[in-house]
């Protein structure tokens, strides 16, 4: 059984290992083109539904913040709803909610993805206006410091509130030695509170531009009337002159595990949650991460039949919860996360030698072949069910173009995922396991004994 | 801003028609199903839902029926929980089980080729479940171990306190998960008791949705739930809110306070229930652009987000917001709505305000029927608050002929400032527990 709350209130760190596989080659639904000022596009034809889903993703992300400046790409996200010079502050969410439509953004360490979900004829007047605010944005700084406050609303609520997600933050820095992963995708607060409008505009002036951007369009659409729209309204943008590559200050040799403590008096249950560096999919090559998306499923996929869930929570009744996690859809090197939440009557050492032993045991025993079959059976019909979810098809796309991959990337992945042994499965374990390159973690509550002492 | 105004005026106007044809499917047995065909991807999405729920429960076994509905995938027939999982896995289908105050439901999407044995694997889950002791106590484990999370949740803390106070000796009054008391005494009688009590073929209502023809459906729906017993208990009784306004402060160390507010509502069934809708979309609806929305985050910066909906139950009705704030910041949010919901109780909403909800909510209406498994909970829906099965066709008109009139009228009727109740949870400056 699933409980979600429980889940929901243990786990701050994304389980994408739910779906190892997102996208189905069907090639004859997915298109691409580009325009001549640099600005890649997708389109993603569905006619079941007379809806569509529009999408700017830039290459651009938390990771890409100048030092000292963490939290202006998350910020900028918000002032891109504040008016343009066609437009006057929150008049894009207004004509999009005129359409019937919804409107949002996105940021993550990588990209920033701003999207309209709307009926397929409209699809038009959201080109018009997203076109509009990738060069034309004008800020005003009074809308800036009430934006800023909004944004440290939202890290008050979603990080500083939930003991789970500081512990977050500060497993992320211990991990990442030199890399801008190492900080949070909302930024530190403390540097949030001195975020400037020239700092929001100097980023944006530099990376919202076609040539560090792709569109996304999805749903009942004709491709040549998608790429003849894109012309007319993207065609005209003037790209940023010397953009050059995506290059981030990189990880040294990391030579010593790390363990970090976070105690808070909000915890109720402990766990202990382990992540190692791990390699992420790269273009044309997208085997290790296949592997290690496989060796997840196996370790930790199901409560009920992964080598954790099994042992630990069904079998010796010693874990509330486990899970073996990992998602290869990152710019640069990425993580391979383990989790044991222990019954009450166990300590975190106790789950951390859990762990320890279900780690030695698929190094020792391999992999049952039942098993991979199953998981590669759900993956392949994951392929069938995901073409379910507009949004998501657009979502996978995009998320994986500004992650450094390709569109043939994304089409190939089912296929490399089936291909995938047993060999490479332990090869991939081998060489992830290496505690000089993790971070230990146990998130614990204050010892009752010593508070009343 | 010309060019943007023409382009505005070019495209306002009206939306296609829904090409959505929903059948009426009647097993051999009798079991009826609302079902949509939609044969491009080789996949059903099926949603089942019982009425009745955990508000059949005895006080005494608060959390039985969610404790029940959690155990229904833990083993049945001749397989255990794990020869269960393995069988679900082989078969790549996905399934869902789920426990509510009003219903229990239950959810699968399997693919075509493997569409017979997935059916059959699910029957036996909801037909003939084991409660395997050692699985009882497994997953009892864990909602003891998500209850003492919640105790500890600022969010939590708000839900169970508000649920406290409005509506006390009434399941509604009590988490849906039961006390570390009541589910530590649950037995495996009590679940198989609760087990014979939500899931009978007279409360049910099923939604399907993709590669399955009605000739199909029919039988399968026999397979499916011909084995449950035939009726269950009467429906409970309407229950009234015990909530009066003002603040009750909770206190919990957190930079944030949680702030949970609302007051009585409207019945889904009542004939101002539209205009109500939209009067909600305008109050503190969906986007950036209701009256609370404005005032509170984007005038103000005083919230990430705020919002309120309309929460019409089987047994009772209300009207529910939610926001969080810093603690210095906190009294002032709770001003703003207690203002705004004044002013809009007064007659405050525009003509514009009316016409900019009407044309969001009329074109948002059939952005919601894409995906099998959207459509599948759509048609469920629609069962369960009783509306005919023709009702798409005409609901947008009966949004488009809300006019301001009744907007005011309602809002006066409904809209209590005096009656408003908020719930704290955090450490807020300048507040506390009392009447305004």
């Amino acid at each position: 059984m699933r409980v979600p709350s429980l889940v929901a209130a243990l786990v701050a760190v994304p389980l994408v290992l739910a779906s190892p596989v997102s996208a189905q080659a069907v090639d004859d639904s997915v298109t691409t083109f580009t325009l001549a000022n640099g600005m890649k596009a997708i389109v993603i034809e569905d006619n079941r539904a007379e809806v569509v889903v529009h999408m700017v993703w830039y290459n651009v992300g938390a990771a890409d913040e100048p030092p000292g400046k963490s939290g202006i790409a998350h910020f900028l996200e918000h002032l891109m709803f504040k008016g343009t010079d066609d437009l006057a502050p929150g008049e894009f969410s207004e004509v999009v909610a005129a359409q019937g439509g919804s409107d949002n953004a996105f940021t993550s360490d990588d990209y920033t993805g701003y999207f309209q979900r709307v009926a397929s004829d409209r699809l038009e007047l959201m080109m018009t206006m997203e076109a509009d605010r990738m060069r034309d944005l004008v800020l005003d700084s009074e809308d800036m410091l009430t934006e800023r406050n909004v944004v440290l609303e939202e890290r008050a609520q979603r990080t500083d509130s939930d003991p789970g997600a500081l512990f977050s933050e500060m497993r992320g820095a211990a991990q990442y030695l030199n890399h801008p992963y190492r900080i949070p995708i909302i930024g530190w607060k403390h540097e949030v509170e001195k975020l400037t409008l020239d700092d929001a505009l100097d980023f944006y002036r530099t990376y919202y531009a076609p040539n560090n951007a792709t569109l996304v369009v999805a749903g009942d659409v004709d491709p040549v009337e998608v790429q003849a729209l894109a012309e007319k309204y993207y065609g005209p943008l003037e790209p940023t002159p010397g953009l050059g590559p995506r290059e981030r200050p990189s990880e040294p040799p990391q030579l010593a595990p790390r363990r970090i403590t976070f105690t808070d008096g909000r915890v109720s249950n402990p766990y202990v949650l382990r992540t190692y560096l791990a390699p992420e999919r790269d273009a044309g090559d997208q085997t290790e991460a296949a592997a290690l998306t496989l060796l997840a499923a196996v370790l930790g996929g199901s409560s009920a039949t992964s080598i954790m869930g099994r042992t630990l929570e069904q079998d010796e009744g010693t874990a509330l919860y486990t899970s073996a996690f990992y998602s290869g859809l990152k710019y640069d090197d990425t993580t391979f996360g383990l989790i044991v939440v222990p019954t009450p009557d166990r300590t975190l050492p106790e789950a951390e030698a859990d762990m320890d032993r279900m780690i030695a045991r698929i190094l020792e025993d391999g992999v049952d072949p039942a098993q991979l079959a199953r998981i590669k059976s759900q993956a392949r019909a994951a392929s069938i069910y995901d073409l379910d979810s507009l949004q998501g098809r657009a979502r996978q796309f995009g998320a994986a173009v500004t992650s450094g991959l390709t569109v043939q990337d994304v089409l190939d992945w089912p296929d490399i995922i089936d291909g995938v042994t047993e060999d490479d499965i332990l090869a991939a374990a081998k060489r992830v396991f290496d505690l000089n390159y993790s971070v230990t973690g146990y998130l614990t509550k204050p010892d009752p004994a010593e508070a009343t002492q | 801003m010309i060019r943007l105004i023409c382009t505005l005026v070019a495209v306002l106007m009206p939306l296609k028609a829904l090409a959505i044809e929903i059948q009426e499917v009647t097993s051999p047995g009798g079991i009826t199903a609302w079902l949509v065909e939609e044969d491009s991807i080789p996949f059903t999405a099926l949603d089942i839902r019982f009425s009745g729920g955990a508000n059949e429960e005895p006080l005494n076994q608060r959390g039985v029926t969610y404790l029940m509905m959690g155990l229904l995938e833990e083993g049945s027939a001749d397989l255990d929980s794990q020869g269960f999982a393995e069988a679900a896995e082989t078969l790549a289908a996905r399934m869902s089980f789920d426990a509510n105050n009003d219903s229990v439901s239950v959810g699968i999407s399997f693919l075509t080729e493997n569409r017979d044995a997935s059916i059959a694997l699910l029957r036996d889950a909801l037909t003939d479940p084991t409660f395997d002791q050692a699985a009882v106590e497994r997953v009892r484990d864990q909602v003891l171990a998500g209850l003492a999370a919640a105790a500890r949740d600022p969010q939590e803390i708000a839900s169970k306190t508000f649920a406290g106070l409005s509506f006390p000796g009434h399941p509604y009054g009590m988490p849906l998960e039961g006390t570390p008391e009541t589910v530590s005494g649950l037995t495996i009688a009590d679940l198989r008791a609760a087990h014979a009590r939500a899931l009978t073929r007279d409360q049910v209502q099923v939604g399907v949705t993709g590669d399955i023809t009605a000739e199909e459906l029919g039988p399968l729906l026999d397979t499916l739930l011909g084995g449950l017993p035939a009726t269950g208990d009467e429906p409970a009784p309407m229950v009234k809110t015990m909530l009066d306004g003002g603040v009750t402060v909770m206190d919990f160390p957190s930079p944030q306070s949680v702030v949970l507010f609302g007051q009585d509502g409207i019945a889904f069934e009542d004939p101002d229930y539209f205009a109500a809708f939209v009067l909600n979309h305008i109050l503190g609806g969906s986007g950036f652009a209701s009256r609370l929305m404005t005032e509170v985050r984007e005038k103000r910066g005083l919230t990430y987000g705020i919002g309120t909906y309309l929460a019409p139950r089987d047994l009772t009705n209300q009207i529910l917001g939610q926001f969080s704030s810093s603690n210095d910041k906190a009294a002032e949010a709770i001003e703003i709505v207690r203002t705004v919901w004044k002013e809009v109780s007064e007659g405050g909403v525009t003509q514009e305000q009316l016409d900019a909800a009407k044309t969001y909510l009329t074109g948002a209406y059939p952005l919601r029927f894409d995906g099998n498994s959207r459509i599948a909970s759509i048609l469920v829906g629609m069962q369960a608050t009783g509306l005919p099965i023709d009702y798409i066709i005409d609901r947008n008109d009966k949004i488009d002929a809300v006019t301001l009139e009744d907007v005011r009228r309602v809002a006066a009727r409904i809209l209590k400032p005096e009656a408003l109740h908020f719930v704290v949870v955090g450490q807020p400056e300048g507040l506390t527990t009392g009447s305004f």
